[in-house]
């Protein structure tokens, strides 16, 4: 992510969407597909939705939850789906491990649900990310404080949200790169923690890491 | 003049989305780009392509687009290949078969130096799809785009057509819902309008509010209006029937304008079964419109307080887009690609039935602030959605994974 410990490289990305081909007109079918599909898949029916087309605040967070809402019918499921919040997932197998419960639970409950046919079928798509080096740097934490509300959408997804698929820790860029000035920043590194990526567009994160940002630091220089 | 151009876009799409195109284009500067499809004029492939080439260029890439003529008898099996691959049996000979191929050699004789020196050719639609098969010494990535909807093709036409497209490194559709198995990526990226033609463009008042005195409508009543060709599929005599449903509670006038069906005996017949349909009442208005009647559309739908698309069956649905990017809440059928641009109570509403349909012309026509807000953010959608960049930036983006090889991540260097 970083060349060097004392510098931040600010990227930025753009993800392209593939389609794997694979799609479920039933929920049985969708239950032995997610079994088997690119773990990349729920990457993208997760995350990925942040950078397509889609509204402030949508009724569901995952494209599963709204294919049981929109296309099965099956309110019970769309909720279920719809509360999985995949950053409290350690990797994105244990992520398909949750799915598949949740799956497998509504399928012994109901009766002809798992053989019910959507409306339309759910396709498994994923996606190729493109990472581009913008040149700009940070040397220090507080230079982020003006850097931030420039950020655009990618750079926000590709540090806040791609970051805990790559860190070692499965947190943000910013959080990482703190831990080389422990142990400083350390009330900055909680109150970024605290931000929920999943409920949030990209615009809101940028407004809320910019206010924790600011309010950290003039906090620290006391008032005038 | 690139410049100039990048410049009157960002002014639409602010300094952010130019800033990304031109990273991005950056790492491809001097890209030798081919684009090859059948005709400049017309349709929805030239008129992206109309905009999409002088953006490229304008961006550093070394880009030429080529179109491939052809006899009749040519234009006459392609065009039975495009209704076979949206799902209508026709017939397809060998005969059928040599008159492509043939054409596409004559062709590939004026292209040859051109395709075996690019970087990156696009060929699109299965016009020139067979180009690739003559071309062995080709050096660059060629991706297949195809804007047809392949879900349910008529299969002896698309077994032919895939033993060519499996050649292609990777292809592009609209929507996944419109791929088939193939074995090379198939990428994902919806179409779009460009905010700059004279379609989309911001147009005088005046000549909005002409269209009033033009077509012989009140000005004083609501206009529903719904732009589509006569086609079964965009479901006229419902759109009709909506109309005349919602007048019984609220005054308003319906405008069903549609394009020219020269080349298609059913559209005609249509078109005088809906002329019929509106016989009689006064509030309907029937339009034929020429094909490059492209600012009139686009007054109409500025003039417009509501426009519908109520299609049994769709593609991606473009004509959604003009109208939501005119800040026009859409009534559009729950089909194809309205559905990724409708999203109720937000841009308009997903409609099943003309009753469907004449309820919630009634709700927009009544709730004035509601229909203006959704307006609003329709427009929003678009901007950030459906424009030209948005498109671009994904071609870009995908030339880059495509050099890239076909990892889950590209990582491309900072600018020096």
């Amino acid at each position: 992510m970083n060349e060097t410990n004392s510098r931040f490289a600010i990227k930025d990305c753009a993800l392209v969407s593939i389609s794997t081909g694979i799609k479920a007109h039933i929920l049985a079918e969708l239950l032995e597909h997610l079994r088997e599909v690119e773990v990349g898949c729920l990457y993208y029916h997760f995350w990925a939705r942040q950078l397509r087309p889609s509204f402030d605040h949508p009724e569901f967070h995952n494209d599963f939850a709204a294919w049981a809402h929109r296309d099965l019918h099956d309110w019970i499921l769309a909720e279920r789906l719809n509360l999985i919040a995949p950053h409290e997932f350690q990797n994105l197998e244990e992520l398909r491990e949750e799915l598949i419960n949740i799956l497998e639970e509504r399928v012994d409950e109901s009766g002809d649900l798992p053989w019910r046919k959507a409306e339309a079928p759910f396709h498994f798509v994923k996606s190729q990310i493109v990472v581009l080096d913008t040149g700009k740097r940070a040397t220090s934490p507080e230079e982020l404080v003006d850097i931030i509300p420039l950020l655009s959408q990618g750079s926000i997804f590709y540090h806040f949200i791609d970051a805990r698929r790559r860190t070692p820790e499965r947190i943000d860029d910013f959080r990482s790169w703190f831990k080389a000035f422990a142990p400083d920043y350390e009330d900055l590194s909680i109150a970024l923690a605290a931000i929920d990526p999943y409920f949030l567009t990209l615009t809101e994160i940028r407004a809320q890491l910019h206010k924790v940002f600011k309010s950290y630091f003039e906090s620290k220089r006391g008032p005038k | 003049m690139s410049q100039e151009l990048l410049e009157r876009y960002q002014q639409i799409v602010g300094p952010d989305v130019i800033d990304h195109l031109k990273q991005l284009a950056y790492h491809l500067k001097d890209a030798k780009v081919v684009h090859i499809n059948s005709t400049r004029y017309g349709g929805g492939v030239a008129e992206i392509l109309h905009s999409m080439v002088p953006l490229m260029q304008a961006l550093g890439l070394d880009v030429q687009w080529e179109t491939i003529s052809g006899e009749e008898a040519f234009f006459h099996v392609t065009k039975n290949m495009h209704n076979a691959l949206q799902g209508h049996p026709v017939e397809f000979t060998e005969a059928s078969i040599n008159t492509y191929e043939e054409n596409n050699r004559k062709e590939y004789e004026r292209l040859k130096p051109l395709l075996e020196e690019a970087d990156f050719v696009f060929i699109h639609d299965p016009q020139p799809a067979f180009l690739i098969t003559l071309c062995p010494e080709r050096k660059g990535k060629w991706v297949w785009r195809c804007h047809i909807d392949l879900s349910r093709p008529y299969r002896p036409v698309w077994r032919y057509l895939r033993n060519i497209v499996v050649h292609y490194n990777a292809s592009i559709f609209s929507m996944p819902d419109f791929t088939q198995p193939l074995p090379h990526p198939q990428y994902i990226i919806p179409p779009s309008i460009d905010p700059l033609t004279e379609k989309n463009m911001e147009l005088p008042e005046e000549e909005i509010k002409g269209v009033f005195s033009r077509f012989g409508l009140d000005p004083n009543k609501p206009l529903v209006l719904q732009i589509s060709r006569f086609d079964r599929f965009k479901d006229p005599m419902g759109v009709i029937r909506a109309g005349l449903m919602a007048m019984k509670f609220t005054p308003l006038q319906l405008v069903y304008a549609g394009g020219g069906a020269a080349d298609d005996p059913e559209g005609e017949l249509i078109y005088h079964e809906v002329l019929a349909a509106a016989k009689g009442h006064p509030d309907i208005h029937v339009l034929m419109l020429p094909p490059d009647a492209h600012r009139t559309v686009n007054a109409l739908q500025r003039a417009a307080d509501v426009v519908l698309q109520k299609s049994l069956r769709e593609g991606f649905g473009l004509t959604v887009t003009e109208a939501l990017w005119k800040a026009k809440p859409v009534i559009g059928g729950n089909t194809g690609g309205i559905r990724l641009q409708v999203v109720n109570h937000h841009t308009g509403f997903l409609v099943h039935t003309p009753e469907g349909a004449a309820l919630r012309i009634r709700y927009l026509l009544f709730y004035a602030d509601k229909r203006l807000e959704m307006g609003r953010k329709a427009h929003q959608f678009v901007k950030e959605n459906f424009l030209i960049t948005r498109h671009l930036r994904d071609y870009l983006s995908l030339m880059l994974a495509l050099i890239s090889g076909n990892g889950e991540r590209v990582e491309v260097e900072a600018r020096s």
